[in-house]
């Protein structure tokens, strides 16, 4: 009888453990490469922007967006406040927006170009559980509407508060975010039309490495002009889009408590733990029930017996 | 219906009517015995459906418009809150709250302790209704609901801790669906369908434990993925899955708790003495249990406080509503269960498992909504949105009852003398009361 159901138990056992298969090869497979070396990014020179929103108007060409309200050389938008207070941020209509930030210090306003960062190892692409999301080997973050189910984890998990969701579709809501331009630019090796259009060369396209030297350089060439840190260079693992400043970052809207480690590595502990459960789990219960069972002479009245009599 | 009982009507609890002496029609079966007159008139004479038919008659429309007009109809479309009230509660506070059908499964089944037998069908079907319905809200929040399957079938993320929840979420609603089968089989009058699942019963327990263990889990570790969001005092990257896992017994317990007290006030007349007369004595072994689980949880949660050294932070405003979770869903409760066990008070351990159910549900909404974005700007749901929970919860609830009102999980099922073209072995005779504790009971 105990043999019986330990059997029964163990093959119960085995199509838990089919079920989730997948989940514990996934621990092995993770996804821990520092980027690819060939990757390309965009350094942002803060300190180089005049909030003219040329790179928003170029963008909202290049994906054939929504006319917005107001036009784009109308500056009043750096004006404009959302809930309590926030400034303006990418959404269904816009992959990038530019903020105006007053420094506490005085002097010069800074603009602030946001869009998606193309984490070397992003959080949106982890979290996604039907992979809809693709780090390309030229650097980029590719959304695949397709497969998109629409849970919005991969809103919750963005550390840049990056995607954004057409709600307002009821047939064919899908996530909605900058592309660096992928499929008609960067896959032929030229720039965003953001960084083409840019007058003031405040965003240099190139291969990730070398615009981390350069952003280097620049630092050491004017340590007074440049705050030491490249917003990017490790954030998050991190991102194919950096940042160079003259005001400090957490004044510009930058979340400067960001760990270092990719996101990912957050759910490591958890995902490790899975196979150990899977091995661990169908021998310790078995053990417990035959212990159970054997101690249970005092009641004898096992159901499964009551069932045969 | 109490009101027929105590003029004599004779309720469906077994395949015959012993008035008519015949089995009884599934119609019979489906009106409890009573005539259609007689089912509608107490069904209008109860003021509790007239509440849930105004609920219904304001929600179904909302959620229609829902579906028709999208999302941004009823939430406030928010993209720094993709996750609001619909997986705050319905996802993040239904799954612990059914955590009750493996909870009891494991007791009896696998540690033998049949002394909880006869609430183990309520735990079991809590556990099933819960999740069913936590499935009900995640179709409400998803974008594309009708892409569900996709993680199954499509596309696989296997990366993605969202990937085990639903993958474990779907199978283990399979496993609960199983394991309520016998009952149901039990009212068709189907035995050897309802002799294989006692038969594979106790494996359908343990793969119960195994999902319920990682996707209870998982459900913490997904808020992992947002380090900056969470607020640190509710965030701990080592803990969080435990936090959840640990927190989901006493919530499956107490709910089993509260559902019990609510069934044996309102429904008295559907329990067979088995249940009543040891409802006391199983109540408080559950408060014992959820005592014992509430404890681990508040060590655990300490631990997590000075692992990450965030004694700082409850000096703050989110600090006050930490340690009101704490104190009234964790600490309150372990003091009622503690001194209710030893006095052996069953109203002060019931009202504790109230105060832990709600705790869970405060926490879980903590984490996911209200302090979640703790830089940004505190989020309060759309009204739509709420109608919608409100909504699905009172359906929820007519669902759990028309069940609890058919199927043998308060009450044993009447078994029948074996037929004789019957190849297999009908259940066992039981006797309709005073069944000593851990009778057979099938
Ligand atoms: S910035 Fe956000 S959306 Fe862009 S790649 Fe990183 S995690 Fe994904
Ligand atoms: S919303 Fe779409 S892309 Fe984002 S995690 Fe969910 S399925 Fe993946």
């Amino acid at each position: 009888m105990g043999g019986i159901s330990r059997r029964r138990f163990l093959e119960f056992g085995a199509a838990a453990v089919a079920t989730t298969v997948a989940t514990s090869k996934r621990s092995h497979a993770t996804p821990n490469f520092e980027g690819y070396p060939e990757g390309m990014g965009v350094l942002v020179d803060l300190t180089k922007c005049i909030g003219c929103r040329s790179c928003e108007a170029a963008c909202n060409k290049e994906h054939g967006l929504p006319k917005p309200e107001k036009p784009f050389d109308d500056l009043s938008v750096f004006d404009e406040r959302g809930h309590s207070g926030q400034m303006r941020r990418p959404d269904e209509t816009r992959y990038t927006v530019v903020n105006r930030y007053e420094p506490t210090q005085g002097g010069a306003p800074v603009y602030r170009k946001i869009q998606c960062n193309h984490c070397n190892e992003p959080a949106c692409l982890t979290s996604c559980f039907v992979n809809a999301y693709t780090k390309t080997k030229e650097g980029a973050v590719v959304y695949n509407p397709e497969v998109c189910v629409g849970c919005r984890m991969c809103m919750t998990a963005c550390p840049f508060y990056v995607p954004g969701y057409s709600y307002s579709s009821a047939t064919n809501p899908v996530i909605v975010k900058c592309n660096f331009c992928y499929d008609k630019r960067l896959v032929n090796g030229l720039p965003p039309a953001c960084v083409e259009i840019c007058p003031q060369e405040a965003l240099l396209f190139g291969h990730r490495e070398e615009l981390i030297a350069i952003g280097k350089a620049r630092i050491k060439a004017e340590p007074d002009r440049y705050i030491d840190h490249i917003y990017g260079e490790e954030e998050v693992g991190g991102t194919s889009w950096m940042y160079i400043s003259s005001e400090p970052f957490e004044e510009l809207g930058f979340d400067t408590t960001l760990q270092k480690k990719p996101i990912i590595s957050n759910v490591m502990g958890f995902l490790g733990m899975v196979p150990m459960v899977l091995a661990i789990w169908p021998a310790l219960f078995t053990g417990f029930h035959l212990l159970a069972k054997k101690k249970g002479g005092e009641d004898g009245h096992d159901s499964e017996r009551g069932e045969g009599e | 219906m109490k009101r027929y009982i105590d003029k004599g009507a004779k309720v469906v609890d077994g395949p015959r009517s012993p008035v008519q002496n015949r089995p009884w029609t599934l119609k019979e079966k489906l009106l409890l015995g009573f005539t259609p007159k007689e089912y509608l008139g107490q069904a209008v004479r109860n003021p509790l459906n007239w509440v849930a038919a105004l609920i219904l008659l304001v929600g179904l429309p909302v959620i229609l418009s829902r579906f028709y007009f999208g999302l941004g109809f009823v939430t406030h479309a928010s993209n720094d809150y993709p996750w609001g009230l619909f997986l705050g509660f319905g996802l993040f506070s239904m799954v612990p709250l059914s955590a009750s059908g493996f909870l009891l499964g494991t007791t009896v089944e696998v540690f033998g302790r049949h002394d909880f037998e006869p609430i183990e069908r309520l735990a079991l079907l809590n556990g099933l209704l819960g999740y069913l319905f936590a499935v009900v809200y995640l179709l409400a929040d998803l974008g594309q609901p009708w892409r569900l399957p996709y993680p199954m079938v499509v596309s696989w993320g296997p990366a993605a801790v969202l990937f085990l929840v639903g993958w474990h979420v779907a199978t283990y609603l399979s496993v609960q669906m199983a394991e309520v089968s016998a009952s149901f089989f039990e009212w068709q009058g189907w035995p050897r369908a309802k002799a294989f699942i006692r038969r594979i019963a106790l494996g359908l327990t343990t793969a119960g434990i195994i999902l319920s263990t990682l996707h209870q889990g998982a459900l913490g570790a997904l808020f992992t993925y947002a380090p900056g969001k969470v607020h640190p005092l509710w965030y701990s990257e080592e803990f969080q899955w435990i936090f959840f896992f640990c927190s989901s017994i006493p919530a499956g317990l107490c709910m089993v708790i509260v559902a019990s007290t609510i069934v044996k006030k309102t429904m008295a007349w559907r329990c067979d003495a088995r249940f009543l007369e040891n409802l006391d004595r199983i109540t408080l072994g559950l408060a014992k249990g959820a005592a014992m689980g509430l404890v681990t949880y508040a060590t655990i949660k300490l631990i997590g406080l000075a692992h990450d050294n965030e004694w700082g932070y409850l000096a703050s405003g989110f600090g006050t509503l930490f340690l009101a979770e704490m104190t009234f869903g964790v600490f309150i409760p372990i003091s009622l269960f503690a001194y209710a066990v030893r006095h052996k008070i069953v109203a002060m351990a019931r009202f504790g498992a109230l105060l832990t159910v709600l705790g869970i549900v405060f926490n879980r909404l903590n984490t996911a909504l209200f302090t979640f974005n703790w830089k940004l700007y505190p989020e309060l749901p759309h009204i739509g949105e709420t109608i919608i929970v409100v909504t699905v919860f009172t359906i929820y609830l007519l669902v759990y009852r028309f069940l609890l009102y058919r199927l043998p999980i308060l009450y044993q099922w009447k078994a029948e003398l074996v037929p004789v073209d019957e190849a297999v072995p009908a259940p066992k005779l039981v006797k309709e009361s005073k069944t000593p504790v851990g009778e057979v009971t099938a």
